[in-house]
């Protein structure tokens, strides 16, 4: 009896910080549903009204920005691109470099690590500047390429894919080459099937990096075309439902990919045991 | 030459630690070597330099007429079964096994008949799906030698491969590994550091201590035959006794009592050891042995004690005799069967 008492407690305690962050989130949403003229004679809604269809196309096709170049739409296309390249991207390159630091009979390894790893300590804003004029001399501005690639060099990856790789039992790697592996093969056949769980969580994780990104692509493009969903939230203008529904609109790519990817990553952890 | 040939081999691992000291061996075709010694000794490191996981600091070793030093281990067809088994976690047995055959591209059919007939023989065809965390302690150990026999190795390594399995098992497998061998017939190597198993196992036996080979031999010759107290002392179950004496004029004399004639023509201190079922009971024997304590294994009797000068002995007797603790026993060394070891080199003198 004591027991169901102390769990329900927490359980109501759970579903009360529950209610807290969901909150707010709803007001917006209830509030998107709304007609403009709604919401300013009266404030912020908490039930469902009947303009969600009306509202949300119209802010996905409206051609907005100072030049009326883009539309919401374009802009999750572009973000959509370049976080999945930053996940991508950053996740092949920590893997081949935690593996070359691992694997590969490098001098000072270890110090190399280290030198990878300081540059968590420099935040991205440091090295704007510099990384802009590398970018603009290679004439990539206003690319995808662009966008994606001067971000995807992930120290964070590279240490739990180190870190992972270190607990790997050499025995492993001993029987697979006199089964007559060669390093591709082992990288390829072993680390990657064993890490799949690992890899999984890091392209959600570089992923919603990727797509939260705001100063870098500010700064990288001054087409509209290349707009992302982000920088959209900061210049929008027009009505507050259309921005309300911009901003619903703009948490469901990472939801998504957290629900899509998190069936592998569940998974992955059980297979594992 | 020989099928395996090592010469003058030395291992000296980067920290400076010699591992193994010069040492030169042959082994035949078809035949199972164990090595044997401590810990630490250097079983391992000698094995792993013939599977090519370890840099050769010095020496040559050849395998059928090829000379293996910088040979990848991909490419030296061997196969070794590890102490931990180093199963492929994500991989089911079938591909377990698989795995060495898919890489050296055979093609689809011939790999399945393969893994079959290894399985059949393994008895793990039941398995074949399963994971390696979904298996017991000896099935994983079949699935090990399943990987070592399907790919038809020019020799197989085992690095005490049955330490992980408990007493009964150990029995069984140890006899499934000699049944198998003898069976598939390929050149084995054995490290172990259990005397029981290395008897059992061996065609040869090669006794090692600190990274020297100390005696290479029968098992039968190495047991009836031992050239230095190291090797006296390791090889047989229980532990040869030894005792502390001096030769002089083909007399040695210990504590307690004398034996003339003996064979040899070393002066000065010894060790004289003699194994506990070569010694049976008389009256007026050389030996007096106060019983301590007797464990009964049923087919023998295991009989400790010590004797005058408080130094502690074992007999072995037959099961049928009962032997009351506290007893006095009076023992002869049976036809002369006993070893006499320079004291301070450990080397055999009779
Ligand atoms: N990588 C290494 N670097 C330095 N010294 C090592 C290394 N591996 C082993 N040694 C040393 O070499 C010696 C022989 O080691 P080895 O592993 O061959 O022993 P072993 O006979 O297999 O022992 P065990 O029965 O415990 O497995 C030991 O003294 C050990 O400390
Ligand atoms: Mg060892």
């Amino acid at each position: 009896m004591t027991r169901f008492i102390t769990s329900s407690f927490s359980h109501l305690i759970l579903l009360i910080g529950i209610l807290i962050m969901v909150f707010p989130v709803w007001m917006i949403f209830a509030s998107s549903t709304h007609t403009s003229s709604m919401i300013n004679m009266s404030g912020l809604q908490m039930f469902l009204g009947d303009s969600f269809y009306e509202n949300y196309l119209r802010v996905l096709l409206y051609q907005g920005g100072f030049f009326k170049e883009i539309t919401a739409l374009k802009m999750f296309f572009n973000s959509f691109i370049m976080a999945t390249g930053v996940a991508i991207l950053s996740v092949v390159t920590s893997l081949m470099a935690a593996y070359a630091l691992v694997y590969y009979r490098i001098k000072h390894a270890t110090f190399l690590f280290w030198i990878i790893f300081i540059t968590i300590l420099v935040p991205l804003e440091l090295r704007i500047f510099p990384t802009y004029s590398v970018m603009a001399e290679l004439n990539l501005v206003n690319s995808y390429f662009g966008l994606i690639v001067p971000i995807s060099a992930s120290a964070i990856a590279t240490l739990f894919f180190r870190q992972f790789y270190k607990t790997v039992p050499d025995e492993l790697l001993e029987s697979a080459k006199l089964d007559g592996a060669n390093t591709w093969r082992f990288f390829v056949d072993f680390l990657i099937p064993l890490s799949k769980t690992m890899i999984v969580a890091m392209l959600i994780f570089m992923f919603v990096f990727g797509y939260n990104q705001y100063l870098w692509p500010l700064l990288v493009t001054t087409s509209e075309q290349y707009w992302t969903v982000v920088m959209g939230l900061k210049m929008m203008s027009g009505s507050i439902v259309h921005r309300f529904a911009f901003v619903m609109m703009s948490m469901v790519p990472p939801i998504l990919i957290i629900i899509v990817l998190q069936k592998h990553f569940i998974k992955g952890v059980f297979q594992d045991k | 030459m020989s099928f395996l040939d090592l010469k003058n081999v030395t291992k000296i691992y980067p920290n400076g630690t010699k591992a193994v000291h010069e040492t030169s061996l042959s082994i035949d075709e078809g035949e199972f070597m164990v090595f044997v010694g401590p810990s630490g000794c250097g079983k391992s490191t000698l094995l792993r330099m013939v599977a090519g996981l370890e840099d050769i600091t010095e020496g040559d070793i050849n395998l059928d007429g090829k000379l293996m030093n910088e040979v990848d281990p991909s490419e030296r067809d061997v196969a070794m079964v590890f102490q931990n088994y180093a199963l492929y976690p994500h991989m089911n047995v079938y591909n377990n096994l698989a795995y060495g055959l898919k890489n050296r591209g055979i093609d689809k059919e011939t790999i399945e008949q393969k893994v079959n007939d290894a399985a059949k023989l393994l008895q793990i065809s039941d398995y074949l799906q399963r994971k390696p965390s979904m298996l017991s302690g000896g099935q994983r150990q079949r699935v090990a030698m399943g990987r070592a026999i399907v790919r038809n190795p020019k020799i197989f390594l085992f690095d005490e491969p049955l330490s992980n399995l408990d007493a009964k098992l150990r029995i069984q497998m140890r006899l499934e590994i000699k049944k198998l061998q003898q069976k598939v017939g390929v050149t084995s190597i054995f490290v172990t550091h259990d005397q029981v198993e290395a008897m059992t196992l061996a065609d040869r036996l090669a006794v090692i201590n600190n990274g020297i080979i100390e005696q290479l031999g029968t098992p039968i010759e190495i047991y009836d035959n031992p050239k230095s107290l190291f090797v006296a002392g390791f090889i047989g179950s229980p532990q040869m006794n030894f005792l502390d004496g001096n030769l002089k004029n083909k007399t040695l004399s210990a504590e307690g009592f004398e034996i003339k004639d003996i064979n040899s023509d070393y002066e000065g201190d010894v060790t004289l050891g003699i194994r506990p079922e070569h010694l049976s009971q008389t009256e007026n024997g050389l030996i007096n042995l106060k019983v301590d304590l007797v464990e009964q294994l049923g087919s023998d009797n295991l009989v400790y004690g010590q004797l005058k000068d408080k130094k502690d002995f074992c007999y072995r007797c037959p099961g049928n005799q009962t032997i009351k603790t506290g007893a006095n026993l009076s023992l002869n060394i049976e036809n002369n069967k006993y070893y006499i070891f320079d004291k301070s080199t450990g080397k055999r003198v009779n």
